[in-house]
């Protein structure tokens, strides 16, 4: 007590000093509590969308509803041409964007000498990651449809979300591939393999996880797009299916499909959305509550994946 | 005799292997070269085909009217085509979704980086990741169905489709691209500059205020441009949300078109082939482009310049 009274301006600050940590240290404990208020509000968001879906297209989760072409009475309106439709594009769009993508990747990472060549390329690949959906839906209406004389077609929307897709598996090639120690490749050139050699027995093989990860994200992604495929003008009432592709007689695979009018899921769930009666409403519900789990699915098992990967890996 | 002919037929048959090798070799990356120029074709084709279409509909409307005008009214007798009265709401909207990102996105992005534990920062991220991969014709649904009902029970008089519901959704839509990124360059700031703050007996909080985030602040202004491209360039959840009619109005209580519903809205309808309406959908098209190509580009020379090196 006699010391305080004999200092008394450094016990002051000493005391202001420790009400200024104090403060400091609530307001620490303050942000940290509102950074997990923040991620819990997002996490909950998504559990409300998720059962919000579920739960007011649960009265149609039944077999009829997927084995019923859409109706005007809501009851009996159903998406089986909305999921094959979906499946036959998206065969379209597996077939043209992963050969492709991969391809552009392999180039990119493991051909390209740096020079303005490659320079536009790279600068063209991630520009078109940033163009927005609907401006894919104008150039495949503009070229896909009419120059090219495709129509409204499951080929111009399987195309047409390739197109869409192509960055991501471009991107998801280049990282797995980027992550390949250069020993490999030195091993692999040792005993006289040539580059292509190299690249096809070793370098593709060892970055198949990565690349399947990106393939899985930009199909998810592929799945739920609907603005370009609105925009090539799919119609969006479909009472029929196309031709299949597999038949009995040879040569068993017929391509007629390719050309036939379709429908897919997201969009028979916005035209669901847009009608005023509320029972079109919960078709809706269901339908997006099977879009929702599919991308769901196949996005947790993309990530899944990468997680699965970047553990076991120790070059 | 044979001895000396032996290896004479295998060095021939070698090299003519190696030939058909080499030339099997240039094949192939000519093949990869070709997949990996097709990028490269498809941008050449979208401003193609945007500027083709575009080029008779300025022929009608001249670019002056186009951009001052602030009626869009192509169904009507007289028509008019200012392109204003759909920018207004795309601004509208995007305004609203960074009111609702920004803070939440930078909040998120400063708690993964800064003070989550490990374990949480391995949950949080696949939850942001499986909310990027949420279809946004399900955000659509979202936003009529959930988020405008329980505006209108705080505001009654709330229209059924209206700006304000449609923006927060989509502002939620674009918190993880804000985050993931802003995170991203958090991260690459180094620890040593963490360890001199905590060092001086900085908290947490003054380390990731007065230090990380200037640190990184170029990649979290270009998160935030990025964000914005998304958010001017999204289509599904205005165009379910937020009504249809071309209004020129800032006010987020009403309902508007977006140039990107406006797109939606035509080619739903029967669209007569190289007519007007059909070629307005492209010069909006074109419109929305260069908007979000300034952007993108903007975001990435901004990353690239103020980037700091360590």
């Amino acid at each position: 007590m006699v010391k305080n009274k004999k200092q008394p301006a450094v016990i002051k600050d000493l005391e202001s000093i420790r009400a200024m940590i104090r403060r400091h240290k609530r307001n620490d404990l303050i942000f940290a509590a509102v950074g997990m208020f923040v991620i819990a509000s997002l996490t909950i968001t998504l559990l409300v969308l998720f059962l919000d879906l579920i739960l007011d297209g649960y009265p149609r989760f039944t077999l009829d509803f997927f084995t019923n072409y859409p109706s005007r009475k809501p009851e009996i309106a159903g998406i089986l041409s909305a999921w094959v439709g979906s499946s036959l594009v998206l065969l379209v769009t597996f077939f043209v964007a992963v050969p492709l993508g991969i391809a552009a990747g392999v180039y990119l990472e493991e051909y390209a000498k740096k020079n303005w060549t490659s320079d536009i390329i790279e600068i063209n690949v991630s520009n078109l990651a940033g163009v927005p959906s609907i401006i894919y839906g104008l150039l495949a209406l503009g070229l896909f449809v009419y120059a090219f004389g495709l129509g409204q077609s499951i080929l111009s929307a399987g195309l047409t979300l390739a197109l869409l897709m192509l960055p991501i598996v471009i991107v998801s090639t280049r990282e797995a591939i980027r992550a390949i120690p250069i020993h490999i490749r030195e091993a692999a050139y040792a005993v006289g393999a040539t580059k292509w050699q190299v690249v096809y027995d070793h370098v593709i093989q060892y970055s198949y996880g990565g690349i399947l990860t990106g393939v899985i994200i930009g199909m998810a992604r592929a799945i739920g797009e609907t603005a370009p495929i609105i925009t090539i003008g799919a119609l969006t009432f479909i009472a029929f299916l196309p031709p299949t592709p597999v038949t009995v007689d040879p040569p068993f695979l017929n391509f007629e499909w390719l050309s036939s009018g379709f429908t897919v899921l997201p969009i028979q769930m916005f035209n669901w959305i847009s009608r005023p009666q509320h029972a079109f409403h919960i078709n809706a519900a269901a339908t997006g509550a099977i879009i929702i789990i599919l991308t769901a699915l196949m996005n947790g098992a993309a990530i899944k994946l990468r997680y699965n990967i970047r553990k076991k890996i120790k070059w | 005799m044979n001895t000396s002919v032996m290896p004479q037929t295998i060095i021939s048959t070698r090299l003519a292997k190696n030939f058909r090798r080499n030339i099997m070799e240039r094949m192939i990356e000519f093949a990869l070269l070709c997949s990996a120029a097709f990028a490269v074709f498809v941008t050449c084709a979208i401003v193609y085909v945007l500027v083709s279409e575009a080029i008779p509909f300025f022929q009608h409307v001249s670019i002056y009217d186009f951009l001052t005008d602030t009626v869009w009214t192509p169904n009507y007798s007289i028509k008019h085509y200012g392109i204003m009265a759909l920018i207004s709401g795309t601004l509208t909207t995007t305004f609203i979704a960074l009111i609702v990102a920004v803070p939440l996105g930078t909040i998120t992005a400063i708690y993964l980086s800064e003070f989550a534990s490990h374990k949480v920062r391995e949950t949080a991220k696949p939850i942001l990741e499986l909310l990027v991969g949420v279809p946004t014709v399900v955000f659509g649904y979202f936003a009529l169905m959930l988020v405008t009902p329980l505006l209108q029970k705080i505001y009654p008089d709330l229209p059924l489709f209206n700006m304000l519901g449609a923006g927060i959704v989509m502002g939620i839509m674009i918190v993880p691209y804000i985050a993931s990124l802003a995170e991203d360059s958090m991260r690459a700031v180094p620890m040593a500059m963490r360890e001199g703050a905590y060092a001086m007996g900085a908290t947490r909080f003054q380390t990731a205020i007065r230090v990380i985030t200037p640190a990184a602040i170029s990649g979290i202004i270009a998160a935030y441009i990025l964000a914005i491209s998304r958010a001017v360039g999204e289509t599904m959840i205005v165009a379910i949300a937020a009504g249809q009619q071309p209004t020129f109005t800032f006010n987020p209580i009403e309902g508007a078109a977006t140039i990107t519903s406006y797109i939606v809205s035509v080619a739903l309808g029967d669209l007569e082939h190289g007519g007007i309406g059909y070629q307005s959908i492209f010069a909006a098209g074109l419109t929305l482009l260069i908007m979000t190509l300034l952007l993108n580009i903007l975001g990435h020379m901004i990353r690239k310049k103020y980037r700091e090196r360590y």
